[in-house]
């Protein structure tokens, strides 16, 4: 017993800023989804945010030392894994650029970011699960967040598991892999430019004839369904962890309409 | 040209309840995406020859200034002249000057960016010679009294209703009665009236895709055959090029050649790659007499050695503008100066300044897809976010966004403060959300809730909630 | 100071360019024209690469047609021309692959001489060479071959020997440059891929924008 302990993967949870204050069902799914796959999973007290915030206003020094933060609070863990492709790339991608030439903390921040994985590419890619065990009677569409897609070639994995679900569907939507026009703070700075792209979004979402829209980042989740609500759709919007795990009581991202 | 860049949020929300602009961007989407993807589906070795077109033009970059001076021994040695243009001002002198001496009353202009950076057309009709624009596009939005808003397809922003009545406006000569509906009536007039002009022109300008250090020759790629009816027929032909244009030989051209149509249009080949070394030779019976290139620096020579060198890769392909979702709802125009789109929002603060194209960079969601589509590998958001941090250091964005940064990181970076006060204002934040789970107004997030709903905290936060957890895992285990 | 020597002054402090090796490496570079990848399609074997070519052309709206001899140009020119109605008259320049064939032999058909003026329906022309793997055609200026003809008139006919058709791109550059020498280039290289075209109005593909609506290509196999 002892043995298999000590054999398990040890995860350190990046719960990203969003999840944590927003919608913590999003985490515990992605705790729940990798103690089933064998992972023992902790999440440390010492994270915030990945900094991108920061880092995207290009406020390099604020950024960094929430990375230094970010980067000690999880070195002592086989993987850091985050539900989000956004998330995940900032520590992943980015981390290591912020420090070139940095006689500590690049080799600190190359070696954290061997470590780092988005939640759905890790279950498929790294720990090779083939299928969930999880039932939901639903169609749903899938949309490919950004950075997640062309950063970290997040594209067939959560396909993938969703085919396993029991009884879901998915319908895919044109445009699948274009911006939803979150973008961060683009989406207040420019909140015109980014409502027309999202409008485009919704109307593809329309379209595809789902009753569920899934993607694997908050930000993104957030700004579609505060949209496809605005425009008084019923199309209910959750993480795409949520629906693996198959906890999806809570009620969808924005509530029922 | 006016430079709006400063206004482009103006701009923007000009160009998002333009009904017309709107539909015409729809052919952006339409005319380019598929087609592109087909063609680089069709060749396998597309990847690889991204990695050769990148190593070409780093190595040519890296060593400019000796391919500069080797291209231009070879344009003398083939009887050509080379003229030097440190700033916008000297180029167009340099080509006022040639009008002048050789007594230049028309010029025929094939499509050319430099062209309009250096506001060519405004400067010849005031020194009294006539610009005559032959790329449809071009000539379109000439009638116009427009810019370009497209990089290859200038007068994409336009309906062919809006052309009818241009060119029914400006071609009195012919019957007020004939019908001009369909696109090909429409080409046809266009074709006959630029005919015309190409004879009577007496000096061509085209820009150039490519110069070859190699042979001291100039390429243009084109599909209409103009920018090759505007060297031949006139006396003069003079190319306008900017100095990271050059490659070392023939072979890189043909390396980058295999990208470009591509990335552009999705064809394989444009129908016209014309190479052009000198004048006409003693036994030519056609061709220029004499054979001209403004190489022109504006500010390139500074992004040498800093973290926009690789800015200079550039093709002018117009795949990052195809693809983005900001020129998609905007267009070209709301840019505000020449270059739009992603390539645009790096280009135009290196040439006009950050304090005048600080938006362009910022109007950026960071999606990613221009750089993906880039077939010289540019990563131009991170170059974007160069912009940004130039910015920040110089502190030129505006001081409440400023403030709330800095408060933000304050508490980002310290996780205990953060956590003890996202403890109480989450759950508050949530019980507010109410039975909707969801707020259609806030305070301080009036950019968000003006066109979504915001949706509502859960109740406590993960962390608050997993403490929890461990701690009754503590209990039970011990 | 001259513009010339500000920006190379510029460009080598921007570079931090001190002299050393950076002069030999850019020699070599020029002297040596390394090629670059050759796409697979580009490397086939003599029949497959016409093939190649005519599929190529077709798919950018050129047409084609293949002869047996130079001797039978005379015949397939004024059946083209009656065959799209066009006045039986053909401008061409002083090429002896075009010369050389019995053009008496179509009584009919006016020949014209020299560069075009712009008032000819029709145009041949003899290319140089052509690339397989985009079906494009290429040609240089000169007597033999005028570049006002590639451009001028309506129809564009062009005669290339099946030998001359090249796999790829950078193999008919070489031999550009085995004609004319190391460096040295005609003044103009036409590389010509379908007939001319815009899609300026609304994205809308239309063919004869500036220069001939249509491209004919005789293959030469003799």
């Amino acid at each position: 017993m002892q043995h298999q302990v000590k054999t398990r993967p040890h995860v350190g949870l990046f719960v990203t800023c969003l999840v944590d204050l927003f919608r913590p069902s999003v985490g515990f799914a992605a705790v729940k989804l990798m103690e089933d796959a064998g992972c023992s999973v902790d999440v440390p007290a010492a994270q915030t945010c990945c900094g991108q915030p920061a880092y995207n206003s290009g406020d390099r020094d604020d950024t960094r030392e929430i990375a230094k933060a970010t980067i000690a609070a999880f070195e002592e863990f086989d993987y850091v894994v985050a539900p989000s492709g956004s998330c995940a790339s900032m520590l992943k991608k980015h981390y290591p650029a912020l420090f070139t030439g940095d006689a500590v903390w690049e080799s600190r921040a190359g070696e954290f970011s061997k470590k780092v994985h988005e939640l759905v590419s890790f279950l498929a890619d790294e720990l090779r699960i083939q299928g969930v065990d999880a039932k939901l009677s639903a169609t749903a569409t899938y949309h490919d967040s950004c950075s997640g897609l062309r950063e970290l070639g997040i594209r067939d994995q959560p396909r993938k598991l969703l085919q396993s679900v029991e009884g879901l569907k998915i319908a895919e939507m044109e445009e699948a892999d274009v911006c939803c026009g979150f973008g961060g703070t683009f989406c207040v700075k420019y909140s015109d430019i980014s409502n027309a792209i999202v409008t485009k979004k919704t109307s593809n979402i329309e379209v595809a004839g789902a009753d569920m829209l899934l993607a694997g980042d908050l930000g993104c989740l957030m700004n579609m369904a505060g949209k496809l609500q605005r425009e008084g759709s019923a199309i209910e919007v959750r993480h795409v962890a949520e629906v693996l795990a198959g906890m999806t009581d809570q009620p969808p991202v924005g509530g029922k309409l | 040209m006016q430079i709006t860049s400063p206004s482009f949020k103006k701009n923007s929300v000009q160009a998002l309840s333009d009904a017309q602009l709107q539909k015409a961007l729809g052919n952006v989407r339409a005319g380019f995406i598929d087609k592109r993807t087909k063609a680089v589906d069709a060749l396998p070795e597309f990847d690889a020859l991204r990695d050769n077109g990148k190593a070409i033009k780093d190595h040519t970059l890296a060593h400019l200034d000796l391919y500069l001076e080797a291209y231009e021994e070879q344009v003398k040695k083939a009887g050509g002249h080379v003229h030097w243009a440190q700033t916008a001002e000297d180029a167009r002198n340099i080509i006022l000057d040639l009008c002048k001496t050789r007594g230049v009353k028309t010029v025929t202009k094939g499509k050319s960016m430099i062209s309009e950076e250096i506001a060519l057309n405004d400067a010849l009709e005031e020194a009294g010679v006539r610009p005559v624009e032959t790329d449809l596009g071009e000539y379109i939005i000439q009638l116009r009294g427009e810019h370009p808003s497209h990089i290859i397809a200038p007068a994409v922003h336009l309906n062919k209703e809006q052309i009818e009545a241009d060119f029914r406006r400006v071609h009195t000569h012919l019957p007020a009665d004939r019908k001009l509906v369909e696109h090909e009536k429409l080409l046809t007039e266009a074709r006959a009236v630029l005919r015309a002009e190409y004879f009577k022109a007496d000096l061509g300008i085209t820009g150039a895709n490519f110069l070859v250090a190699e042979t001291g020759s100039s390429i243009i790629v084109t599909n209409e055959g103009n920018g090759d009816l505007t060297q031949i027929l006139p006396r003069v032909h003079v190319v306008i090029a900017s100095i990271e244009k050059v490659v070392p030989t023939l072979e890189d051209a043909a390396q980058i050649l295999r990208l470009l149509a591509r990335s552009a249009t999705g064809q394989e080949m444009s129908v016209y790659t014309t190479v052009s070394t000198g004048g006409r030779r003693e036994s030519d019976p056609d061709g220029p007499d004499e054979y001209h290139v403004v190489l022109l620096d504006n500010g390139r020579s500074s992004m040498l050695g800093t973290e926009f060198q690789e800015m200079l890769r550039c093709i002018r392909c117009g795949a990052c503008m195809n693809h983005c979702p900001v020129y998609h709802a905007v267009g070209g125009h709301a840019y505000g100066w020449v270059y739009p789109g992603p390539m645009g929002a790096v280009l135009t603060p290196s040439l006009i300044g950050v304090d005048k194209g600080g938006h362009l960079p910022n109007a950026s969601t960071f999606c990613g897809r221009c750089e993906s589509v880039c077939p010289m590998r540019i990563p131009l958001p991170k170059m974007m976010r160069h912009w940004r941090e130039r910015e920040f250091e110089r502190g030129l964005n505006p001081a409440v966004a400023r403030y709330g940064l800095k408060s933000w990181a304050f508490f980002a970076r310290r996780p205990r403060l953060y956590r003890f006060f996202a403890s109480f204002g989450i759950p508050a934040l949530s019980m507010l959300g109410g039975a909707k789970r969801r707020f259609s107004w806030l305070p301080f997030a009036g950019g968000w809730t003006k066109y979504r709903e915001l949706p509502a905290p859960e109740g406590r936060t993960f962390m608050q909630q997993w403490a929890q957890r461990e701690a009754l895992k503590q209990e039970v285990s011990s | 100071m001259s513009g010339r020597e500000a920006i190379l002054n510029k460009v080598r402090a921007s570079l931090n360019a001190g002299a050393g090796d950076r002069k030999t490496a850019v020699d070599e570079r020029l002297r040596s024209a390394p090629r670059g990848l050759i796409p697979a399609r580009g490397q086939l074997a003599d029949a497959e690469r016409v093939a190649l070519f005519e599929a190529q052309a077709a798919k950018v709206f050129s047409t084609t047609e293949r002869l047996a001899s130079h001797a039978d140009l005379p015949a397939a020119v004024a059946s083209y021309l009656r065959s799209k109605n066009l006045p039986a008259s053909i401008r061409m320049g002083g090429d002896p692959r075009l010369r050389g064939s019995h053009w008496s032999s179509q009584p009919a058909l006016e020949v014209r001489d020299g560069p075009s003026d712009g008032s000819d329906e029709a145009g041949l022309s003899h290319a140089f060479g052509a690339i397989a793997e985009t079906g494009t055609l290429v040609l240089h200026s000169g007597p033999d071959n005028p570049t006002t003809v590639n451009f001028l008139p309506e129809h564009h006919l062009v005669v290339v020997d099946a030998k001359d058709v090249a796999g790829d791109l950078e193999t008919v550059l070489a031999n550009i440059r085995d004609r004319f020498g190391k460096g040295v280039m005609p003044r103009t290289l036409n590389m010509i891929t379908g007939p001319s075209r815009s899609g300026d109005i609304e994205q809308k593909m239309l063919l004869g924008a500036h220069g001939p609506r249509a491209l004919h290509v005789f293959i030469v196999e003799g």
